[in-house]
């Protein structure tokens, strides 16, 4: 078996920026967070939470640019884009999280909401992709 | 200092979710497809990721505070409420059915495909709607 690298390369860089957020401004790396309260916070704190969204595309930007590997092929379906774009947003604001927030940084810590709501949504994404795929015979 | 950590970690985080191939729905979709066609690399992302945040995390909170910032902000919740529950599997519902969670979604925003910005902007509008729904049962 050889080891996939560039999933452990990019691990490990989504670990870094977790942890050096938190060495230098006592931050936790929960994307959906960042990003609701950059859109929605009025006041000095939303900086560096706008810097960090900004930050998300220029980083993948940069790593296409470059490593020379081309931008994948993504879903192109609208109505499944709106339909989960609704479902993810809502489920992460009522959660409290997503990956990143309670995914990486909530185990990290070893909070036992962040253990909870990663075992459910892991779970629950799996039997989604199960059913999909169950029903469209893919 | 905040609004620069705030963009390096970002770009450090971007450059993960793309070099990592959590910003590939099909791959996303195949990491999920446990009981199919099982592509079980993203396992690696998260796990280097976690191992990192177990490590880094604890050698940080040796620290009394952050280095630009009084104190750090951890959240607080210990509870496992329905919330917690509900919205970690609408998540997972939605990120099953699409292959985005919140971060990928953002970074790959630089691919200029009109769908995910769909997806980004119904995330946006399901946040928001969250807030709401939740204010109407307060």
């Amino acid at each position: 078996m050889t080891l996939p690298i560039w999933p452990i390369i990019g691990g490990i860089l989504i670990g870094s920026s977790a942890v050096l957020l938190m060495w230098l401004i006592g931050r936790t790396a929960g994307i959906s967070s960042i990003v609701w309260n950059a859109i929605s916070t009025p006041n000095s704190d939303r900086i560096w939470q706008v810097l960090f969204v900004f930050g998300l595309a220029i980083g993948a930007f940069l790593f296409h640019e470059l490593s020379g590997r081309p931008f994948p092929q993504i879903n192109n379906d609208p109505k499944l884009a709106i339909a989960a774009g609704l479902l993810v947003g809502f489920g992460v604001r009522l959660g409290s999280g997503c990956t990143s927030g309670h995914g990486v940084c909530g185990i990290g810590r070893l909070a036992p909401r962040s253990l909870v709501a990663t075992s459910v949504f892991m779970v629950v994404a799996i039997l989604t992709v199960k059913i999909v795929r169950n029903t469209m015979g893919a | 200092m905040k609004a620069l950590t705030g963009l390096c970690a970002g770009i450090l985080f971007g450059i993960g979710l793309a070099a990592s191939g959590m910003t590939d729905t099909a791959k996303v979709i195949g990491f999920l497809d446990i009981t199919g066609h099982w592509d079980p690399d993203l396992i690696w992302v998260m796990g280097s990721a976690v191992l990192v945040t177990l490590v880094g995390y604890r050698i940080v909170f040796k620290r009394s505070k952050p280095v630009f910032a009084e104190s750090f902000s951890i959240p607080s919740k210990i509870t496992i409420d329905t919330r917690l529950i509900l919205g970690a599997g609408l998540f997972g519902l939605g990120w099953g059915l699409y292959g985005y969670c919140p971060g990928p979604a953002i970074a790959a925003l630089v691919y200029q495909s009109p769908t995910t910005l769909l997806f980004v902007l119904t995330m946006l509008f399901g946040m928001w709607l969250s807030g709401w729904v939740s204010g109407q049962f307060k």
